[in-house]
């Protein structure tokens, strides 16, 4: 019994291939189902089984990896089934279906809900109406939150850029091109949290004349006092955080740049130089306007990152002694106090904090002629 | 190269600032991997720099004075006065130092500087915080202590495990996802395509609380699935726009002759965009995979307490928390967590700057 659409084509062996049979429906149907409960069955099989840990986490890799690909195999397959027309038009959409369910579910609706949420109580079932808004900015710890935050993108951000680019230039024009740069750049490999033990390290303080931590070490050497750096120093505290965001970044600014500074034509240096212009001269006359997109994305990129701080944090001070920032006191809201209402503010204060990067992106993606 | 000359005595600067600027970033890291081979109770007596050859003073002669000798005059050594504290602390007489040995017994100590090494490396820091069994600790007044190790290769591979499908499944999907992008027409495109790009810089903490709310009433809260899904729909945006780029950029007809030939667009995906791709997939591969195997803040609140599931770096920001003097403990395993990420760094450097530099840099 097949349903039979009426084929507009006079040519006979187009006709086979324009029905839809009820079969080729209940195949892709039933491949669609089959890949949603053989996928959860495993899921629960995970949950459930006290295998040997090794063994799961084979396994579990294999799952993960095997999984996915062997869901866009049955979807275009079951999608080939169908006659030509139909074909074209319901391919793209299994093909970018997955990132678009995933996206969807678990950032473009959460970032709605979180807004809603944001005009909410604590406990998220009374309309509070901008209140959560107000206390943010009432709030003498968000007061702190906000300011840290601002010095962490306005020093961070400012420090990354300026040591990347001086230190690409220096790079460019030494003999131990590779090796410095890898150095620089290692730190990018690194997580936060060991970049905080690290750190933690360095700025070690003990009471007593031996220094175990490296600063401190240096300090005395030189015949100063030990300092807890990371806590008693209000608010200068804040700042030696922050030399951590730039030990990490700054290989990040360093390697774009270094490729940008690469393609300044060398033959209009030659000829500043020939005209005699100075290193300095060249280098803020000819060299920055001609990266100038590269240290705005640069810029950007390290802004939005910044903006989102929070490992650095949370493993060095824990947002004590006034270190607080907004990502932090986001973590404590929700997790420590409960209340949806403010952490759901504060990750919108984030977002719109971002808002304007967005915007620029957008621009510069249609620029860029991308559609 | 040709055109750039370069002035020799510059270079000599250059090359010096640039020394010191690499060696100041280098400190750090070094001394934590040198203090994490040395036994604990001399972590926390000496700098890690002691490893190296250096002065300190070493016990010499001893003099010793007259019983009677008054603590609160001052007191003459060899001739000259000094007071009690002067005593206490040492005090420098030409090449020598002047210093108490026993107050009691009146008794001083004439040390003189010499050479000297810690060399005491060793790998117990290693094996006590990657295994889960109890070890023995010497204090550093000699007295021992049992301890429980922290377990750390069980975080170890519960990273890996995460790590790598959260890497395989995000590249894989932005791929299928970039493909129909670049080289289908269908209606919506630009609208969906433009929301990916919007979300380019979206911070995720706008999304923790729903998500973590939906995985709650779905079980999905530390399981495997769950943080795989959360690192997969946080990487999407920049795997996709990274991986549209590259796609785009193929040349038509090197597939349009395959699609004529009957090809269908999933033959054509994998057997000639993805072996194409392979230098684009791997450099974005290493940037997730980094990414995702440095992440705390997406573990911390996807995993939460389940100890079975616990990456490293929620171990290590808790020993960081609660026993944040056990400087042998925290320089090993944060030594271990980075072996990943340095390593992969070293081998695919190449890949590695490949991958920032899509991401960042256009046009």
């Amino acid at each position: 019994m097949d349903a039979q659409i009426k084929p507009k084509s006079s040519d006979p062996g187009a006709q086979a291939k324009r029905t839809i049979s009820i079969k080729a429906v209940l195949l892709s149907l039933g491949v669609l189902l089959a890949n949603i409960v053989i996928n959860g069955l495993i899921f629960l099989f995970f949950r459930d089984s006290a295998l040997n840990p090794l063994l799961t986490a084979v396994l579990a890799v294999l799952w993960g990896v095997l999984g996915v690909y062997l869901i866009y195999y049955t979807l275009t397959w079951a999608v080939e089934q169908y006659p030509d027309h139909i074909r074209r038009r319901v391919l793209p959409y299994v093909f970018i279906g997955p990132a678009v369910i995933i996206l969807g579910w678990l950032l473009v609706l959460p970032a709605l809900r979180t807004l809603y949420l944001s005009f909410f109580n604590a406990s998220s079932e009374k309309f509070v109406g901008l209140s959560n808004y107000a206390a943010i900015f009432s709030d003498h710890l968000m007061a702190t939150a906000l300011r840290n935050n601002l010095l962490w993108v306005f020093v961070g951000t400012l420090a990354c850029v300026c040591f990347g680019l001086l230190i690409a230039i220096l790079a460019d024009r030494s003999s131990y091109e590779k090796i410095a740069k890898s150095i620089i750049f290692m730190p990018m490999a690194i997580s936060f949290v060991a970049a905080g033990v690290i750190w933690k390290f360095v700025y070690y303080y003990q009471p007593g004349d031996e220094q175990i931590g490296l600063l401190n070490a240096i300090v005395t050497y030189f015949g100063g006092e030990p300092q807890a750096w990371t806590s008693m120093l209000q608010p200068w505290n804040n700042f030696f955080l922050i030399v951590i965001l730039i030990w990490m970044q700054t290989g990040f600014a360093m390697v774009i740049f270094s490729a940008a500074i690469k393609g300044v034509p060398d033959d209009i240096l030659e000829a500043a130089r020939v005209d005699g212009a100075g290193e300095v001269k060249i280098f803020f006359g000819i060299m920055i306007p001609f990266i100038s997109a590269t240290i705005l994305t640069v810029t950007t990129t390290i802004i939005v990152f910044t903006l989102k701080i929070f490992d650095v944090v949370m493993v060095m001070t824990g947002g004590q002694y006034d270190t607080e920032v907004v990502a932090t006191q986001f973590y404590r809201q929700f997790f420590m106090y409960r209340n949806f209402g403010y952490g759901s503010t504060l990750a919108i204060v984030l977002l719109i904090a971002v808002l304007p990067v967005i915007l620029i992106n957008l621009r510069q993606f249609r620029k860029q002629g991308g559609f | 190269m040709a055109g750039k000359k370069k002035r020799k005595g510059g270079k000599t600067i250059v090359n010096l600032v640039l020394g010191v600027i690499c060696f100041i970033w280098l400190l750090p890291t070094l001394g934590l991997f040198i203090s994490s081979f040395r036994p604990a109770a001399d972590i926390l007596q000496t700098g890690w720099w002691k490893v190296f050859p250096h002065q300190e003073w070493t016990q010499g002669e001893t003099l010793q004075l007259s019983k009677d000798t008054d603590l609160r005059q001052p007191i003459e050594v060899n001739g000259q006065a000094y007071t009690d504290d002067q005593l206490k602390a040492g005090v420098e007489v030409d090449d020598s130092r002047l210093m108490w040995e026993n107050r009691r017994a009146r008794t001083v100590n004439m040390q003189e500087q010499g050479w000297k090494t810690t060399p005491d490396l060793t790998l117990d820091n290693y094996s006590n915080v990657l295994s889960g069994k109890e070890y023995k600790l010497t204090e550093a007044d000699g007295s021992e202590t049992v301890q429980k190790g922290t377990g750390l290769s069980q975080a170890f591979w519960n990273t890996l495990t995460i790590a790598v499908p959260a890497t395989v499944i995000p590249v894989l999907i932005a791929s299928f996802a970039a493909y129909a992008f670049a080289w289908l027409r269908f209606p919506g495109r630009k609208t969906l395509f433009v929301i990916i790009i919007a979300m380019l810089v979206i911070p995720i903490q706008v999304a923790l609380i729903p998500v973590l709310k939906d995985y709650t009433s779905l079980g999905l809260n530390g399981s495997y699935l769950g943080i795989w899904l959360a690192h997969t729909a946080f990487g999407l945006p920049l795997v996709t726009y990274f991986m549209y780029n590259f796609i785009s950029q193929l040349p038509k007809d090197l597939f349009e002759s395959a699609f004529i030939d009957g090809a269908s667009h999933f033959t054509i995906f994998s057997r000639l965009i993805l072996p194409l791709s392979v230098p684009a997939l791997a450099s974005i591969g290493i940037f997730q995979f980094l990414w995702v195997w440095n992440d705390y803040l997406v573990s911390l609140i996807f995993i939460g307490n389940q100890p079975s599931v616990q990456v490293m770096s929620m171990k290590i920001a808790d020993l960081v928390g609660s026993r944040g003097n056990d400087w042998h403990l925290l320089t090993s395993a944060a030594f271990i967590s980075m072996l990943m990420p340095l390593a992969i760094f070293f081998l695919l450097q190449k890949y590695f700057v490949r991958g920032l530099m899509g991401g960042s840099v256009k046009g």
